[in-house]
This record gives structure tokens, sequence and C-alpha cells, in this order.
């Protein structure tokens, strides 16, 4: 019965998450929305941990293999990017590597600084 | 055979999960990023796909069932950075700063290569969402005049890229705090990102999550500013 009530606890989540999604104007998609109420419900109390912590560990867990459809679905995508693909793929490959490290370093670069003044 | 593969509403899901079990397997025994567990479960599908002559939308028939989870999953995100939210408030400057400096610098990497390349206008509006999660980034490519097909792709790739660099990229430029690593893997690579954020570690994972949130957010500012520096 665990794993029921988390699980629906969790779904209805989402659905409030897609109501504000078709109610509200901004660009905002449903599990960002429901990522935030979620939030919000732990840190006010209303939810407590224990309601979903089993079944929302299972579904990060298998997080990875949920992304194979999409995957998948870039071989369709190959008369799309055929065109521009030289250009395409250095752009992509170059900014990802480029924008993780800035990311990190000035992160990293802001923590140290921040406990040295403490 | 291949009509039963074609018309079967398991046989999507069954793939897609021994692929990836075998990805975890190769993993396993090889420790180098290209056995990436997401990369070579796609790849494998792909190709007993084609081989065994089974269109993609017939596959998608069965495997949609796995996608459907990514929306609760996705929500559950919610639960580590609950639970490392005292992490959250500690750092929240550098969190900030960090999330924002990422986002900047992946806009200002587009522009920049889009004019090298000698793009139009189009294509680089196409790619100004590269770094943030597919359902935010398809809306931005729609809204600016961009080849939504092509973002949705491109931020796919994006995100297994920074899923299969991020424990090099973490090495080379020495980001060894798991907060900034966490912030560096959600800015640059969303969610498919943040499932390696999650291997590497609890705090790892719930800023990275955080990440996909802020960055996504802002870089829908961002990209309709963007999409305006252009000659």
């Amino acid at each position: 019965m665990k794993y029921v009530k988390q699980f629906s606890i969790i779904m209805i989540i989402t659905f409030i998450g897609e109501v504000m999604h078709f109610l509200l104007p901004l660009p905002v998609p449903t599990s960002i929305y429901g990522l935030v109420l979620m939030l919000v419900a732990l840190l006010a109390g209303i939810l407590k941990v224990e309601q979903v912590r089993e079944t929302g560990r299972f579904l990060i867990e298998i997080m990875p293999m949920l992304f194979i459809p999409a995957g998948v679905g870039l071989m369709d995508a190959w008369d799309v990017l055929q065109p521009n693909f030289l250009s395409f793929a250095v752009i992509t490959v170059v900014s990802t590597i480029v924008v993780m490290a800035v990311t990190g370093v000035v992160t990293q670069f802001i923590i140290q600084k921040e406990r040295k003044d403490d | 055979m291949t009509e039963l593969l074609q018309n079967s509403v398991y046989f999507g899901v069954i793939i897609s999960i021994l692929s990836y079990e075998a990805g975890l397997f190769l993993k396993k025994k090889c420790k180098l990023a290209i056995c990436n567990p997401l990369l070579i479960a796609t790849a494998a599908t792909m190709i007993f796909l084609i081989l065994s002559n089974v269109p993609y939308d017939s596959y998608y028939e069965g495997a949609k069932y796995i996608s459907y989870l990514l929306t609760p999953a996705t929500v559950c995100l919610a639960i580590p950075l609950y639970e490392q939210f005292e992490m959250l408030k500690n750092n929240w400057k550098a969190i900030v700063f960090g999330i924002l400096s990422g986002v900047l610098t992946s806009l200002v990497c587009v522009l920049v290569m889009a004019i090298l390349f000698g793009l139009g206008h189009a294509e680089y509006v196409t790619l100004l969402p590269k770094s943030i999660t597919t359902a935010i980034g398809m809306g931005i490519s729609e809204e600016l005049g961009g080849y939504v097909t092509i973002s949705v792709a491109i931020i796919i790739i994006t995100g297994v890229l920074g899923n299969m660099f991020a424990e090099g990229i973490c090495r080379i430029f020495k980001i060894e705090d798991p907060v900034a690593k966490g912030i560096a893997i959600g800015t640059s690579s969303h969610a498919i990102g943040t499932t390696k954020a999650m291997e590497m570690g609890e705090i790892e994972g719930a800023m990275s999550s955080l990440s996909i949130a802020v960055a996504g957010l802002l870089t829908v500012v961002g990209a309709s500013i963007f999409a305006g520096f252009w000659i």
C-alpha cells in the first residue's frame, strides 16, 4: 500500500502542475511547476518526505532510461540536421563543454571566496 | 516477425530496457566516457530498429509509456533538493551567480559561433535554448521562429554530451566542490546531465536539479533578448 499512496501523491502533484501549465500563460512546463510545487509542499510541511521517498527514489533511479525513446527519435532527425550538420555539431559540442566549465569554475570560485570571508 | 515487432505494444519497452541493461553492463566493464549507458542504449535500439525494419513510430507506440514517466520523475527531483535545502541556503549566492554565468555563456557562445559559421537567424534562435530542458526549450524555439524539431534534437544531444563529459570536465577544470559540480552539470545539460549528477552524489544531483529549473527560466528571458542581437 505504501507504494500506491506514494505514487498517487506524485501523480496528483504532477497533475496540479499540468493544470497550472494549462491555465497560466507562462512558458513553464508541467514538470517544473510540479517540481516547485513538491518542493514547496515539503518545505511547508504539508507533505512529509516519507510520503514520497521510496517511489521518488525509484523514478529518479530509472530516469536515464526514460530518455531512451526521445534519444532514439534522433534517427528521424537526420534529415533536418544534415544541411548544417558540421556547424551544429561544432556549436553543440563546444558550447556544452564551455558552459559546463565556466559555470563550475564560477560557482566554485564564489563558494571558496565566501568560505574565506567567513 | 517484422510485422509482429511493428504491432507489438511491449516490444518498444523491452528493447529499450534491455539495451539500457547492456549499457549498464558495458559501463561496468569499461570506464570510458563513450561507455555511457544512455548513449549505448540509444544507439543499440536505433541499430536494432534499422536492422529489423521497424519504423520509429511503431517503436514509439510502446516506448511512449517509458517517456510518460519522465514528467513525474522530474517532479520527484524536488525530493533530493528538499533534503539538501540547507546546502542551497548556505550557498545561494554562488548558486545564483554560477547559473547566471552559465546561461550567459551559453547564449554568447551560440551567438558568436552562429556568426562564425554564417548561420541564418532562424538557425541561430534554434540553437539558443540548447542547454535547457526540452519542454522549455521547444517553447523558446517556437516563439523566436526557430526550427522546433532541430531544437529538440540538439537539446537531447547536448544532454547526452553533458552526461558523457561531466566527469572529465570536472577533472580537467578542477571543479571539486559538489555544489559547483551539480550547478555546472544542470546548467549545461539539463535533466539528461542531471541523471549523471545523481550518480555522482546526493548534493550534485540536488544542485543539478535546481539548475534545470533556474537556468530554464533565465534562458526564457535571456534568449528573447539575445534573439535581437543579430546583424
